[in-house]
């Protein structure tokens, strides 16, 4: 008989609907607005790569010593040097960072000895083209600049 | 099956691999009678990247980032899993500290990777809102996720040997936080289904599967335990210090799809008492025991499983002494439990076969591999 009730006046229904109800207050409303409100992202969160330079004379801190690119589980990263006849250093030429094929796993960011290579926070990394996923030094050194729309 | 009312013949249909139901890309061939179920066949391997045959071409550090890969939404279970083994082969514990860490993280992705599965089981089943309130309370966890680690997902939070990241500052807060708001969402989402009467009929007596033939087929997990056999790793042979904490392994006697709903639901609000103690009692020291920077393991073999979320997860590796594993081998719980799937839809409705295979809470990354 209490099941009949029930049945009748869909007390199921009215419950579960209340909890609906319940979150209907805006305060309550979780979904992110992404592209006007920039989510805040974690400190260390593992984005897109960046190679450091020295903020005072603007030269790279990378030392040409190829760890991260051993480090790398996918072998996406390749260094390029030259030694520099008069100081014995090698000096960095080119620095190639595939981001097509890196699981951005932070491997490569703890082997480095001196925080040269280092996973930003910037995360919006798609690209047009493959080609466009593959990091030279320039974007790596500067950052990715993403292209921003208005609506 | 008795003879239908037009004697037709069987006919068989194909499930996926692009079906919404079969999380991912499962494919099922269906005999069907009418709307009778007389046997699955899956296929699977549409997901295949041959992770064990990665794993031995890669040195065991390179290694631990693909086997986040595998159950990606429950990755830190995984990388645990892995952790261990390779501890294992080198003799080496995790500190302290490093241990009721990797407890707390493991325990909230316990709880995601069930809220992920209660939210899509829901919606699999027709109920749409439970998705967006599991959604809302898994980002709560990821979000701690990503603070302590720098990944949401796929988040190679655990070292060989320790952990690389220390806690952030707030962690331990935030974790208790997190669980004080979180337990009575999980009354919420029962007030949304344990009661329905849609939901109960849906479920209860749908998929079963009895103590025997789970054990015969080697199912584990909440789908072990909801058949009534109290059989957890955590309790059987604690590993990463899980004796210290005081907590119960849920249990059902039926076995069907409702009791697995239950134990799951129930599993959720133990991870939190977990949570609790290991979050309260984090020990001072280093989060990283002495390990080689060049981990090259004696000549050996080992083999540790972890309970995942999903069930017994067990790494088996086989090391010939130099850095790369010679052979290592997943024993991953979707993949087995997947297995009863035919056993369980014999002779159910087609709609209640989205149930089932939204019960077993499979993760195509770990089916497939
Ligand atoms: S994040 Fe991982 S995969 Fe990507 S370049 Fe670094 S080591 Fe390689
Ligand atoms: S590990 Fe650091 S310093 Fe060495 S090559 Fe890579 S980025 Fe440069």
């Amino acid at each position: 008989m209490t099941k009949l009730l029930r049945t009748i006046f869909l007390v199921d229904l009215f419950q579960g609907l209340w909890v609906t109800f319940r979150t209907q207050h805006p305060k309550n409303i979780v979904t992110e607005q992404y592209p006007e409100h920039r989510p805040k992202i974690a400190e260390r969160y593992r984005g897109a790569p960046r190679l450091n330079i020295n903020p005072e004379n603007g030269q790279t801190l990378c030392i040409s010593c190829d760890l991260c690119a051993v480090a790398c589980p996918e072998n996406l990263i390749i260094v390029g040097w030259v030694r520099n006849p008069e100081t014995k250093r090698k000096d960095l030429v080119t620095f190639t960072y595939d981001t097509s094929r890196c699981m951005f796993c932070g491997l490569c960011e703890d082997a480095c000895p001196v925080d040269a290579l280092e996973l930003t926070q910037d995360f919006e990394l798609a690209s047009y083209s493959r080609e466009g996923a593959i990091f030279d030094r320039q974007i790596l050194e500067e950052g990715i600049k993403p292209t921003k729309y208005r609506f | 099956m008795a003879g239908t009312f037009l004697d037709s013949t069987e006919l068989v249909l194909n499930m996926g691999p692009q079906h919404p139901s079969t999380h991912g890309v499962l494919r099922v061939i269906v005999k069907l009678d009418g709307e009778r179920v007389n046997g699955t066949e899956c296929v699977i391997g549409y997901l295949h990247r041959g992770v064990e045959k990665i794993g031995e071409n890669r040195t065991y550090t390179m290694f631990a980032p693909y086997v986040d890969r595998m159950d990606y939404v429950a990755a830190i279970s995984n990388g645990l899993g892995y952790c261990l083994a390779v501890e294992k082969l080198l003799n080496v514990e995790a500190t302290p500290r490093a241990q009721a860490i990797r407890v707390v993280l493991t325990e909230l992705n316990r709880i995601a990777s069930h809220l992920l599965w209660l939210g899509t089981h829901a919606l699999d089943i027709g109920a749409i809102t439970p998705l967006f309130y599991c959604m809302r309370e898994r980002e709560y966890t990821l979000n701690i996720f990503e603070k302590y680690c720098g990944a949401r997902l796929t988040t190679h939070a655990f070292r060989i040997g320790g952990l690389q990241y220390e806690t952030y500052d707030g962690f331990e807060k935030e974790v208790e936080e997190f669980c004080d708001l979180f337990l009575p969402k999980v009354d919420e989402y029962e007030e949304l289904l344990t009661g329905n009467r849609i939901w109960r009929e849906r479920l209860i007596g749908v998929g079963i599967l009895n103590e025997a033939d789970c054990k015969a087929y080697g199912v584990t997990g909440p789908m072990l335990r909801a058949a009534g056999c109290a059989w957890d790793i955590r309790k059987a042979l604690p590993y990463s210090g899980y004796e210290k904490y005081d907590f119960e392994v849920p249990i059902r006697q039926n076995g069907d799809t409702y009791d697995r709903y239950m134990v799951r639901m129930a599993e959720m609000r133990q991870s939190v008492r977990i949570i609790r103690q290991a979050v309260a009692a984090i020990p001072e020291g280093p989060i990283m025991a002495k390990v080689p920077k060049i981990i090259k393991p004696p000549v050996g073999e080992a083999y540790v499983s972890v309970e995942a979320p999903k069930g017994e997860l067990g790494y088996y590796i086989l090391s010939d002494g130099t850095t790369q594993p010679y052979r290592l081998r997943v024993r991953p719980p979707s993949f087995v439990n997947l297995q009863s799937l035919d056993k369980m839809a014999k002779g159910s409705l087609v709609a209640d076969l989205v149930a089932i295979i939204g019960t077993i809470d499979i993760v195509l990354g770990e089916v497939d591999r």
